[in-house]
């Protein structure tokens, strides 16, 4: 057939029943129908296009954080102390000690001439503002090394078990199932607070406690995927070629087989952020005055029985936090009905 | 039946074994000079004495000895007194508590399994009816409240939600209390007045029929309560509707209907009881993990419970007694999880013929 008669023309109805007329974009052609389907189910629903813009607000606080609170000393995670008082203090109350600079937009939107604490200081004058601009980098840091290393170990792991089967594929899986039987926060816990005398307070032991416990499921997605697609008519056609089984693994299966995992994957950087908060309110992680959310939350620990007065050191960072991981599960909770296997082949 | 209940009690040891191998595996991780605390409660003041520390227990031996003198302890060659030994019930000794894990184990223990006991009800009852209810109302009103719920419920963190809950019902109404009991119960539990039968407080209060310690009690426990059955409603309500929403399409309700039913019949005894099946899983591993030790909850509204403490002695970086109570969250959560497959298999014929 030429060119010219692939596409139906007018007067040949047959043809055009059976020929899709639908124009296919240079997306659908790099990354294929399917993997097209799950993308485009990313923007269907409002619940993931609010989802999308959490994510995206985020992402902006994220990368214009220096202009949004311009950092104050050497470390810019580290939060600005305005003295040593230990009482917090209220928003808009003014700044004294430690005053950063005042960037282009804060005289128009604020009506103030000198920095105030926007949002209140937390115990020990750590101004919850900066805490939350610059928290925001921090959870994105500890979502994507988190995210990515569980995924490198989860798809390693689960695809050999899948490709190999029998004993292999026994053994890993068993030991997955050891793993899943542990309590994930208590286990990431344990581990970060055993790590921590040998690496020092740190973003580390937490991140490395989380990456060792929080593989398992991606293991367990991919050996699915992988086990429906090995039997497919080109991996024997790779096979009878020749092909060593590691080449026909990760050049021929993993390229078919991963696009599911690294969806799902990229959406789980709302649990790992909240895994990661969870661990630094315990008290474990960052040394005391790093930006991160979980840390200004745990000093209202401190503060239970004046929680009314002291309302802004949970509300605020409290709020942020939630807020992004509702952005991560509006747009996950789209990507489970696209990725249902039932569900495969329809819209 | 018998079949897969024995195949299922076989993978016990094997469970047993991986879950103590991860555990000693960070315990490697330490210098053997910090695992020496394991076998010794005050931490001696010279390196002589430390040297002949690490020579007595074998901590330099390699990993498989260590990991069976671990398991089994030593037996001290001049006392024949046996030292160490989760085997024989010996987790070590937590210097943060300044007593025997094993005593952290039987105080805490009670604590989590009343708060566990009191949750249960409330968490499974309206997660469940909420469930059926949007189900049955697919698209309608309630059910988008309760899709909307269920996004919300699972995103808020434990914790705020639990500073939140504090912050209304106690430093703002001051109805219920942080802690587990008030000052004048403790006093009534310690000097013996109130018996304890079961070491269950409110459990305790009903048998000693003293209704003002239980309500006590009820106003220390009702704000973990809440925060964890908030928290669980959430999934429930998704794994309900879900699961509602299957069956309701199946071809035996449609009969059903057809028959001339009255609509609550259909879905009370026809669709409800079949739709239950996952539900009894997601409520298998929600009870287990409550019995596990909830650790931020507890740690929120420093409830004494095992999660309180592994949270504790993590932020004093007290490592003995954090593994130990590893050890036993791990061997309790084992065998819950043990418990649960087994009634699974009575309830789901295709599961033990699978």
């Amino acid at each position: 057939m030429t060119e010219n008669n692939t596409n139906p023309t007018g007067d040949n109805r047959l043809l055009a029943e059976t020929h899709s007329t639908r124009k296919i974009g240079w997306l659908e052609r790099t990354v294929g129908p399917d993997n097209y389907r799950i993308l485009k189910g990313l923007v269907k629903t409002p619940a993931s296009i609010i989802g999308m813009i959490f994510i995206a607000i985020f992402i902006l606080v994220a990368i214009f954080a220096p202009v949004i609170a311009p950092p104050v000393g050497n470390d810019p995670y580290k939060m600005p102390r305005d003295g040593f008082v230990g009482e917090p203090k209220d928003p808009g109350s003014p700044w004294k000690k430690n005053v950063p600079e005042i960037p282009f937009w804060y005289k128009s939107l604020t009506g103030n001439e000198d920095w105030v604490h926007l949002l209140g200081t937390a115990q020990g004058q750590y101004d919850i503002f900066y805490g939350i601009v610059w928290g925001t980098r921090t959870a994105f840091k500890t979502g994507f090394i988190v995210v990515l290393a569980t995924v490198l170990i989860g798809v390693v792991l689960g695809s050999i078990a899948a490709y190999y089967g029998g004993g292999v594929d026994n053994l890993i899986m068993r030991v997955t199932d050891i793993f899943m039987t542990l309590p994930y926060i208590m286990m990431a816990l344990i581990f970060s607070a055993v790590l921590t005398p040998i690496l020092g307070r740190s973003l580390l032991p937490p991140l490395i406690a989380m990456i060792a416990f929080g593989w398992m499921g991606y293991a367990r997605i991919i050996r699915s995927d992988i086990l429906s697609i090995k039997e497919r008519d080109y991996v024997l056609a790779a096979r009878a070629s020749g092909l060593k089984n590691g080449r026909i693994l990760f050049k021929h299966i993993l390229p078919n087989a991963i696009f599911p995992t690294l969806v799902l994957a990229s959406l789980g950087i709302g649990d790992v952020v909240l895994g990661f908060a969870a661990l630094s309110f315990l008290g474990i992680g960052t040394e005391v005055g790093y930006a991160d959310w979980g840390q200004i939350l745990s000093f209202a620990r401190n503060w239970i029985t004046s929680l009314d007065k002291y309302w802004y050191i949970v509300v605020y960072p409290g709020i942020t936090l939630t807020l992004f991981v509702m952005g991560w599960n509006l747009v996950g909770d789209a990507m489970r009905d696209v990725l249902d296997p039932r569900m495969r082949g329809k819209g | 039946m018998t079949n897969y209940i024995i195949r299922r009690l076989l993978l016990v040891p094997i469970l047993l074994i991986g879950v103590t191998l991860i555990i000693f595996g960070m315990l490697q991780l330490l210098g053997p000079v910090e695992r020496s605390a394991l076998y010794v409660r005050d931490f001696p003041k010279n390196e002589k004495q430390i040297d002949g520390l690490i020579k007595k227990y074998g901590l330099d031996k390699s990993f498989f000895e260590q990991y069976w003198r671990w398991l089994n302890g030593v037996i001290d060659p001049v006392t024949g007194k046996r030292d160490g030994g989760i085997l024989h019930g010996d987790f070590g000794y937590s210097r943060t508590a300044s007593q025997p894990v094993v005593d952290i184990v039987k105080e805490r223990f009670p604590n989590t399994v009343d708060l566990a006991l009191w949750t249960v009800y409330p968490m499974l009852s309206v997660g469940i009816w909420l469930g059926v209810k949007a189900a049955v109302n697919q698209n309608k009103f309630v059910d988008q409240a309760a899709r909307i719920y269920s996004i919300i419920g699972t995103s808020f963190p434990t914790f705020v939600f639990g500073l939140l809950i504090l912050m209304l019902l106690y430093a703002k109404a001051g109805w219920f209390y942080p802690g587990k009991m008030s000052d004048w119960v403790s006093k009534l539990v310690f000097s013996g007045q109130l018996k304890q039968y079961t070491h269950l407080l409110s459990i305790d209060a009903l048998l000693n029929l003293r209704f003002d310690v239980f309500w006590d009690a009820m106003r220390h426990m009702i704000m973990p309560i809440i925060t964890l059955s908030y928290i669980n409603w959430a999934t429930f309500v998704r794994v309900t509707r879900s699961s509602m929403l299957e069956t309701l399409r199946q071809d035996y309700v449609v009969t059903a209907r057809a028959k001339g039913l009255k609509e609550n019949d259909v879905i009370n005894h026809h669709a409800r009881p079949n739709a239950m099946l996952p539900v009894v899983t997601m409520a298998g591993s929600s009870i287990v993990s409550l019995l596990g030790g909830v650790v931020i909850t507890e740690t929120v509204f420093n409830y004494p419970g095992i999660g309180k403490a592994a949270a504790d002695a993590a932020a004093n970086l007290d490592v003995v007694t954090i593994l130990g109570l590893a050890i036993f969250t791990g061997t309790i959560l084992i065998l819950s999880n043990l418990i649960v497959d087994v009634i699974y298999a009575f309830i789901d014929p295709r599961v033990r013929l699978a």
